[in-house]
């Protein structure tokens, strides 16, 4: 059974390529654009898999995955952050608040699927 | 050593240029030898007809001998020595050198002025590069449209079989990136070269609102003469209106038009003219002067900082402040630190981007609601500098059951001329820490980008 990747990432250039790139390698994706209501988004799908941008509009990526770890139903979910800012205090960040991958924007295509098939394993 | 002691400075270098043997002066000049050396070693002083003489033995004119270097370039030499006290600098040969090699003490000067110019470019363009939203948002798009036109263009390179349909859309999509990709760089680097050329050009709304507090030096007299509510209100849209060159955003008109809402209320309460009496009377104490006149001390403070210097001098001769034209500098917070008001002055600057010096007054104040607190502060920038700070936090909003008040906390800085010797203590403070060459601080937050890298 194919794995469901939720991505939440405000470019929607980068929505429809992911997007076509995770489904010709299995995977069922499902995208998100704003962080406003990301948290109930994620709490309706229930993905396997979840990408996360930092920027996104309304709310951080940070807050979303922070409050997301909170919760009973989002602990376990591996989550990959995108950021477009490689600095060392954005992954020290995204490390202490739970994230499972990190990966600085511009990514190739072999990374992003090598990384979430690698996540898909563990 | 006074100034008009070192014409003897002043002929020997001068003969020593031209190449010319003392004693061939000496006899030139019909004096002696030995008398002409205690001349030239500034132990004996000089003027009238021998002045004459030995100017015209030189071929020079004789202001040349006998004025010296300018006060400003000794002023600015000895300030320049205060910034490096770790160097064995002779102070007290500063005249002698300023008089005997012009030319080296010009190029100090310059070379102060230059090393300052470029510091201060320095912490601009570091402060945008970390702060600026404009630079973020940018950076961020254009990595947004990279991400997106590498992604895409290596789906159509490395997939085999691809509907037309996918074909045609991912080529609209790298077309749209490459756009918008072309159009971010060109504005990216369009403001990075104005940033280069106009350091203090207006960016955020912060900038807009000190820039417009600037030009009209934080005092508004139509404001103050104004009849009443409703023409106090018209002045400040006219004023605005006027200022439409430096408030672009409708955030920082909304904001100026808080604060000058604010002014006029405050000249209600207390007067300019009120004011000034009151500190003839009893001198610059803002406590005594809410007392008597039965405002709240934010409201003095505020009042106390809308005055000139020229208004407040003839005023405070010999109380011990080095007023200039600036008047006095204030700062205003609310309960999470937040600056929302600014005044600078010569020697306090108040950050543009980020978080204050932890160890300000007006942070103590934050944590000890409506107790009035004063600190004599010490801030190292080229040559130490003391200033007294007040501060007092005080509710905004009136007491309600049930309600948790918010406070905002003012701190008032005059500016000393020294420091009294019955001062118990200084605290040294600085500005941010980005940019204080304090060492061992224990409020320090992040390095300082001055304390190596210039």
């Amino acid at each position: 059974m194919s794995k469901h990747v939720l991505l939440i990432e405000d470019e929607p250039n980068i929505i429809e390529a992911v997007s076509f790139l995770l489904s010709r390698d299995g995977y069922k994706v499902s995208t998100h654009s704003n962080g406003h209501d990301a948290l109930e988004v994620i709490e309706a799908k229930q993905p396997d898999l979840l990408i996360l941008d930092v920027m996104l509009p309304g709310r951080s990526g940070f807050d979303i995955l922070a409050d997301l770890r909170g919760r009973e139903t989002g602990e376990g979910i591996p989550v990959l952050m995108l950021t477009a800012r490689g600095q060392t205090k954005d992954r020290e960040m995204a490390q202490r608040i739970g994230a499972t991958r990190f990966m600085t924007k511009p990514f190739s295509n072999a990374e992003i699927i090598e990384t979430l098939n690698e996540m898909s394993l563990a | 050593m006074s100034r008009d002691t070192l014409t003897g400075s002043r002929i020997r270098e001068r003969r020593l240029i031209q190449g010319m043997k003392q004693a061939d002066l000496a006899r030139r000049t019909e004096i002696s030898a030995s008398y002409l050396n205690l001349i030239e070693h500034n132990r004996r002083r000089i003027g009238g007809k021998l002045l004459l003489r030995i100017a015209a033995a030189l071929d020079v004119e004789p202001s040349a001998l006998s004025e010296g270097a300018e006060a400003a370039l000794l002023a600015s030499l000895r300030e320049v020595a205060a910034g490096y006290p770790d160097h064995a600098i002779e102070l007290d040969r500063t005249e002698d050198f300023a008089g005997r090699f012009p030319g080296w003490a010009g190029l100090i000067q310059g070379l102060a002025a230059r090393q300052s110019s470029l510091e201060q470019t320095v912490v601009s363009i570091s402060d945008r590069m970390t702060h600026d939203p404009q630079l973020a948002e940018a950076l961020h798009d254009m990595l947004g449209a990279v991400t997106a036109i590498r992604s895409t263009s290596s789906i159509l390179v490395e997939t085999d079989a691809i509907e037309t349909e996918w074909q045609d859309r991912f080529h609209r999509n790298i077309n749209e990136d490459a756009k918008r990709l072309t159009e971010s760089s060109q504005a990216l680097v369009s403001y990075l070269n104005s940033e280069v050329s106009e350091p203090q050009e207006v960016t955020t709304p912060q900038d807009e609102i000190e820039a417009f507090f600037m030009r009209h030096a934080y005092a508004f007299n139509d404001l103050e003469q104004a009849a009443d509510t409703q023409n106090a209100q018209d002045i400040i849209t006219t004023l605005i209106a006027e200022a439409a060159d430096i408030l672009v955003s409708t955030s920082a008109q909304a904001q100026v038009s808080m604060h000058l809402s604010r002014y006029w209320r405050d000249v209600q309460l207390l007067s300019s003219k009120a004011l000034l009496d009151e500190i003839s009377k009893v001198g610059l104490d803002p406590a005594h002067i809410a007392q008597t006149s039965g405002v709240d001390l934010g409201c003095v403070m505020r009042r106390l900082a809308s005055l000139s210097g020229n208004a407040l001098t003839p005023l405070l001769q010999d109380a011990g402040y080095a007023l200039s034209e600036e008047g006095l500098g204030l700062v205003v917070c609310d309960s999470s630190g937040t600056l929302t008001f600014r005044k600078p002055l010569s020697g306090f600057a108040l950050p543009r981007f980020g978080a204050a010096c932890p160890l300000w007054v007006l942070y103590q104040a934050i944590s000890r609601p409506m107790i009035a607190l004063r600190e004599v502060a010490e801030l190292k920038g080229r040559e130490i500098a003391h200033f007294e700070t007040l501060a007092i936090s005080t509710p905004l909003t009136p007491p309600q059951f049930g309600a948790v008040p918010l406070f905002e906390a003012h701190m008032l800085i005059l500016p000393l001329a020294s420091v009294n010797q019955n001062e118990t203590r200084t605290r040294p403070i600085g500005t941010s820490c980005r940019i204080c060459p304090r060492e061992n601080c224990q409020g320090r937050r992040e390095p300082s980008i001055l304390a190596s890298g210039l």
